[in-house]
């Protein structure tokens, strides 16, 4: 598998690469971040027409939707579509396909190296130009930037798994070194078969990226640490969910809650006044909404095994309850009993929808 | 006033461990009282949600019996349950609530003692562990 390098910025190699494969017709459509300069705002845009791509930013570090989510129904349909993920949104699809809920079959899949992304409140208040700069000179010098996600900050996948075209955007792509991009897979060589640039045999390396990985385990320690079992944490935690206000929003963000009826939504959980009764002649008072705390309980049940770690759920919490530290600790010990890592392999099964014979003799 | 007694949710499978109970009944074993049976169609129709559920209502302590391995009536249901319970664990854990709080065992039809030694064995372990205050619902 070859590489090509361009003589000009990540983010506009990539773009100039989506431009191409629109132009030439080798896709009919592109997803990328998107800057829409009349607002100043972010968003992920559906590209059909080339010309749209002159607002394309697709390295951008903002994450408005998980990419991987709103993939989801798109990817289905028979049109060939490149899309610019992040690893931890491709990671999400991947477990998304599993589910049945997409399918890599039409899809050209560009991630790279992430640097982590702001959270979406900085994305709103403040001008993300000129944050630019300070988090791309941190990221090249395989350092953490502070002001990002404390999912991104503590994230040790930040190199794309299974990714037709890997972009490197922290380490070695420093300014003037041009843009490097990989082709993990034949796929990826026919796409890119025309393209401009100067092609090599360079391999992608991940033992440069050493620094930048033994920084973010170390702060992945830290934020474990400060809801651990005998920290101050766990006493705390029933008391941080109980901030709650119930609404959902963690879920709906979830690209892994892909439920189309869920449990919580359901009928199952329809307050009716026999409920209220019972539970009022028993306690004498009940608060509302009901079960904010049951919520979370159940959601870390059914799906922390397969949770990327992307921080959308933190970061739409009206309350501040850190909803994604908490499933990525949670997550990587249910994970670890079955050797699973979410997003790694497609061909991995889920671990609740399959079973060996000889298991877990402890239990029973 | 009388001792402090345990109470604890038993949920057992309709083709082993249901039957397992009742043999221990009819054989006129002796057991604690402490238990209230819930029987299910199999333990993998049990979600992990009835057991929060359960110990947020006020239960000291829950008991999940089914088929032994290789037994179930629907060929693979306990297989899936035991991944299931063994997602579990680790959360309960997390959340705070004492591993003995919650006990799983496969009980068979034939095995009316070892149910009435599961269910002695279960209540004295919940009884040494006294209340469950962790998860239950103040409001």
């Amino acid at each position: 598998m070859s590489s090509i390098i361009i003589d000009t910025s990540a983010s506009r190699g990539v773009t100039e690469l989506l431009r191409f494969l629109l132009e030439s017709g080798k896709i009919d459509a592109a997803i990328t971040m998107r800057n829409d300069p009349e607002n100043n705002t972010y968003d992920l845009g559906l590209i059909t027409d080339a010309s749209n791509l002159d607002e394309a930013v697709p390295l951008i570090p903002v994450m408005t939707v998980n990419a991987g989510q709103a993939l989801s129904s798109i990817s289905i349909s028979r049109k060939k579509i490149a899309v610019v993920l992040k690893p931890c949104e491709l990671r999400a699809f991947v477990e998304l396909v599993k589910r049945e809920k997409g399918s890599l079959e039409n899809l050209l899949t560009i991630s790279y190296t992430c640097g982590g992304v702001f959270p979406l409140d900085t994305v709103i208040t403040e001008q993300i130009e000129e944050l630019l700069p300070k988090y791309k000179k941190i990221i090249l010098n395989g350092e953490i930037p502070v002001n990002t996600r404390d999912t991104c900050r503590t994230c040790e996948h930040f190199i794309p798994m299974n990714a037709d075209i890997t972009v490197s955007v922290i380490g070695e792509c420093k300014p003037g070194a041009g843009c490097v991009m990989y082709l993990n897979t034949e796929k990826a060589e026919d796409f890119a078969e025309d393209f401009a640039g100067e092609r090599s045999d360079r391999k992608f390396d991940p033992s440069a990226l050493k620094k930048t990985l033994d920084a973010r385990l170390a702060e992945k320690e830290k934020l474990f640490a400060s809801i651990t079992k005998d920290g101050p944490g766990l006493d705390r935690l029933l008391d941080t969910f109980g901030k709650c206000v119930g609404c959902h929003g963690c879920s709906s963000v979830c690209p892994i809650c892909y439920c189309l009826l869920c449990d919580f939504e359901s009928a199952n959980f329809d307050y009716n006044l026999p409920y209220f009764e019972e539970h009022l002649s028993r306690k004498g008072a009940l608060r509302l909404p009901p079960d904010t705390i049951f919520f979370h309980l159940g959601r870390l049940t059914h799906m922390s095994f397969s949770c990327v770690g992307c921080g959308m759920c933190s970061d739409v919490c009206p309350v501040d309850i850190p909803v994604a530290a908490v499933f990525k600790k949670t997550g990587e010990k249910t994970a670890a009993l079955f050797d699973y890592l979410p997003g790694r392999d497609v061909e991995e099964s889920i671990p609740v929808m399959v079973y060996k014979e000889e298991e877990f003799p402890d239990i029973g | 006033m009388s001792e402090w007694q345990p109470k604890i949710l038993a949920i057992l499978c309709n083709w082993c461990s249901y039957a397992g109970a009742d043999l221990a009944g009819v054989s006129r074993m002796q057991y604690p009282p402490n238990i209230r049976v819930v029987r299910i169609p199999c333990s993998g129709r049990v979600d992990p949600l009835f057991i929060m559920k359960s110990l947020q209502s006020g239960f000291d302590g829950v008991l999940i019996s089914g088929c032994h391995p290789g037994d179930c009536h629907y060929i693979s249901g306990n297989y899936v349950a035991r991944r299931k319970f063994a997602v579990l664990k680790p959360l309960l854990e997390f959340i705070g609530i004492e591993p003995d709080r919650v006990q799983f065992s496969w009980i068979s039809a034939g095995e009316g003692e070892r149910f009435a030694t599961v269910v002695t064995k279960v209540t004295e372990d919940i009884r040494k562990l006294g209340p469950s205050t962790r998860l239950v619902k103040k409001l």
